[in-house]
């Protein structure tokens, strides 16, 4: 590493006129957190990535595609948002590992495209002292070159690239101004960084230093964009700055129950339809009970609530995009200080609504380690989406909807709330009762930038979108369909006179019947125990357990899933349902990303163990309390 | 509303503001000194609140903590327990004149 600081003084832009060779095989896309890394990240590769982004912060490495002039593939990595290369949180440790060629499955990157943002050049040069220390070949992009302009500041890019030694374009991700600079970066190997000087690197030592490049590349910071300052004040007033983040939360939950129900309903028509026109098409028999019974009734069932999921990662999405979340975890950091948390734990929790796997791997950005393991253990309790379909089938089954505010708020969206609320105040006891003992920590520094605000791009929703969605129909492609073809099974057989026998008498039946002295006392009975069993592989899957189970019930043949559920929960035994899937950590993919996050199979038992006695116990009291009181 | 800030600047300006968690939203200052954990200055330094600089006291949070300071034309949100810990002096004549 080369960090003396008056170094030969070579006076040229790097030129690769007339060179020759390979292109390269993997460049590291590198920047600050906020300087539109991602933004460019997802121009540059659109839908060929491996691992799209996810609601939250970037934390995962990311992989793309992208072609260079001579349309040969180069591998681009995406790394985490790092303010510099000091190994102090995960995100430094992590992008320092994949830069060294340390990193698992990762080549050594062989060139680097350094994102800063073009608006705040001063502080985004701090990290391009480090960067070119690495000696790889580098492409600095100097982004929102668009926002930069129109703010009156302007940076002369040919004369930083002769400061810097490397090539630099001013490009806009945001309108792919400029972005054409990175084909040509690829096209041709460029030499190694040839700065006129490198500081020594240290914070200090690199300030001083981005302050004196940039003034000698005429740099001139833009005016202050008055829209974020306007728009805080009203987002951070002290009195309507927690009205607007109240009425934001009910607007998120309320638009994904009034446009959401209606699309999975629509949905649900369209797969049962389907469904139907399927079973007419096949011949009597076994195959056709397995295709429409174990199939397409155990898949479908979970399908259906795509619409909702999707709708749930486009408001967070929309709501992080915009820069909004900063400001909710300045809000919200007050109250997560009384549960010995900070802001920063706000967003992984938020992200949890939609998923505790990506929720989970957002508390990467938590510095302080026991800040973040005591947020890893309390994000299952947030509502995932994965809860979502059971709640709705439940509610929708035992609740009527009635007005209760107005047409916008009825009882169902009331109920859903309030499972909503039981979840995070279960997590806010526990993290109190972590904080308070074995995860004590004295300093936990909240430090949190600001980012202006801005208009999401669709761009950069849809891929997350899409890719969100991606993972959730290949779960329902692979766990539950193999779920519910396992359950087909054990509940067609064994055969009687080549028929499937009466539900009673299946392998299954005689499963659910063992385990359901041990669920009784909750109000289920064994259909329900087996779904419960079977949901601990992922929450949903006891939907399609329920539709399979019926699907092959004679009796309950043809009625839908709502109405079939009334013959085995009271609604006392519903409540129970609900309060235990509100804290049971039935995940395989939670269970497997806590112990890769935590390092420590004894947090991620204490965890599992620790919620599922809390759900047995919760379910056991719901359902006594209500039973009491109803009757 | 800004005459209330101004008032109750002039009545905590009796006792000189040594940390930036003395200013009120609205006060510049200059910063001086971190008496925090190496790792958190370190992190305060990488992010631009670097000895020298002019920051300012911009927003507050709800109930005066976490509040967010601009320093260098990026805002931070900073909880008490770190602005106070954060050594400034008051900006000299010929600098606030810029």
């Amino acid at each position: 590493m080369s960090s003396s600081c008056h170094e030969s003084v070579t006076l040229e832009i790097p030129s690769r006129a007339g060179a020759s060779g390979a292109a390269f095989a993997s460049v590291a896309v590198v920047g600050p957190p906020n300087s539109g890394k991602t933004t460019l990240f997802n121009r540059l590769t659109g839908l060929r990535q491996r691992v799209g982004n996810f609601p939250g912060v970037t934390v995962e490495h990311h992989t793309g595609i992208i072609r260079d002039d001579a349309s040969r593939e180069v591998s681009l990595i995406d790394l985490p948002g790092v303010y510099s290369l000091t190994p102090k949180s995960e995100d430094e440790r992590v992008a320092i590992e994949v830069l060294n060629g340390r990193m698992e499955g990762i080549p050594r990157p062989d060139a680097i495209i350094l994102v800063l943002d073009s608006t705040n050049l001063n502080r985004h040069l701090m990290l391009a002292a480090r960067i070119i220390a690495f000696g790889l070949p580098t492409l600095v992009l100097l982004n929102m070159a668009d926002e930069l302009r129109k703010q009156g500041g302007r940076v002369d890019a040919p004369l930083l690239a002769l400061q810097l030694g490397t090539p630099v374009a001013l490009v806009s991700a945001a309108t792919g101004e400029g972005i054409a600079a990175v084909t040509r970066f690829l096209s041709a190997p460029s030499p190694k960084p040839n700065p006129l000087e490198l500081p020594i690197l240290d914070a200090q030592g690199c300030r001083e230093w981005a302050v004196n490049v940039s003034a000698n590349a005429n740099y001139h910071r833009p005016a202050t964009p008055t829209l974020t300052r306007r728009l805080d004040f009203w987002f951070l007033h002290p009195v309507w700055g927690g009205v607007i983040f109240a009425v934001v939360v009910v607007a998120v939950f309320q638009t994904i129950f009034s446009v959401g129900q209606p699309l999975s309903n629509a949905f649900q028509f369209v797969l049962t339809r389907a469904g139907t026109w399927l079973g007419n098409l096949l011949p009597d028999g076994l195959l056709r009970s397995l295709l429409v019974n174990g199939v397409w009734k155990g898949a479908g069932s979970v399908l259906v609530f795509l619409p909702q999921i999707a709708l749930l990662f486009l408001v967070i999405g929309i709501l992080e995009d915009s820069g909004y979340l900063a400001r909710a975890a300045v809000i919200t950091d007050r109250m997560m200080a009384k549960v010995g948390l900070n802001g920063k734990s706000f967003i992984p929790l938020l992200s949890a609504y939609a998923c505790a796997v990506p929720a989970i791997m957002a508390t990467r950005t938590i510095e302080n380690k026991r800040d973040r393991i005591a947020t890893i253990l309390i994000a299952p309790f947030m509502t995932c989406s994965a809860r979502l379909p059971v709640y709705t089938m439940i509610i929708a089954a035992f609740l009527p909807n009635r007005p209760l505010l107005g047409p916008l708020l009825g009882t169902r969206a009331v109920a859903m709330l309030s499972l909503y609320l039981l979840g995070f105040l279960m997590a806010v006891i526990t993290a109190r009762i972590l904080k308070s003992s074995v995860l004590r920590s004295k300093d936990s520094a909240f430090i949190m930038e600001m980012p202006p605000y801005r208009w999401p791009m669709l761009k950069s929703l849809g891929l997350r979108l899409l890719d969100r969605c991606k993972a959730f129909v290949y779960r329902a492609g692979t766990i539950i369909l193999g779920v519910s073809l396992l359950l087909w099974a054990l509940s067609t057989f064994p055969l009687v006179n080549g028929h499937p026998p009466d539900i009673q008498q299946s392998v299954i039946a005689k499963v659910g019947q063992f385990i359901e002295p041990a669920i009784r006392p909750l109000g289920f009975n064994w259909k329900v125990g087996v779904g419960i069993l079977s949901s601990f592989a992922a929450r949903e899957v006891i939907i399609a357990t329920l539709g399979t189970l019926h699907g092959v019930d004679a009796e309950s043949h043809a009625m839908d899933l709502q109405t079939a559920l009334h013959q085995d929960l009271s609604p006392s035994g519903a409540v129970a349902l609900l309060v235990f899937f509100a804290f049971a950590m039935q995940c395989m993919s939670t269970v497997a990303v806590v112990r890769r996050e935590t390092n420590s199979l004894r947090w991620t038992i204490a965890q599992f163990t620790y919620m599922t006695v809390l759900a047995y116990l919760g379910a056991f009291a719901a359902f006594h309390i209500t039973q009491h009181v109803w009757h | 509303m800004v005459f209330n800030f101004k008032s109750a600047a002039r009545r905590r300006h009796r006792r000189p503001a040594s940390s930036l968690a003395d200013l009120v939203v609205g006060e510049r200052a200059v910063l001086q000194s971190f008496t925090l954990a190496p790792a958190v200055a370190e992190h305060l330094m990488n992010l631009g609140f670097l000895p020298g600089l002019e920051v300012l006291v911009a927003r507050s949070g709800p109930g005066g903590d976490p509040r967010i300071y601009r320093v260098d034309g990026a805002e931070f949100a900073l909880r008490r327990e770190v602005s106070r810990r954060i050594a400034i002096r008051p900006v000299q004549l010929e600098q606030a004149a810029d």
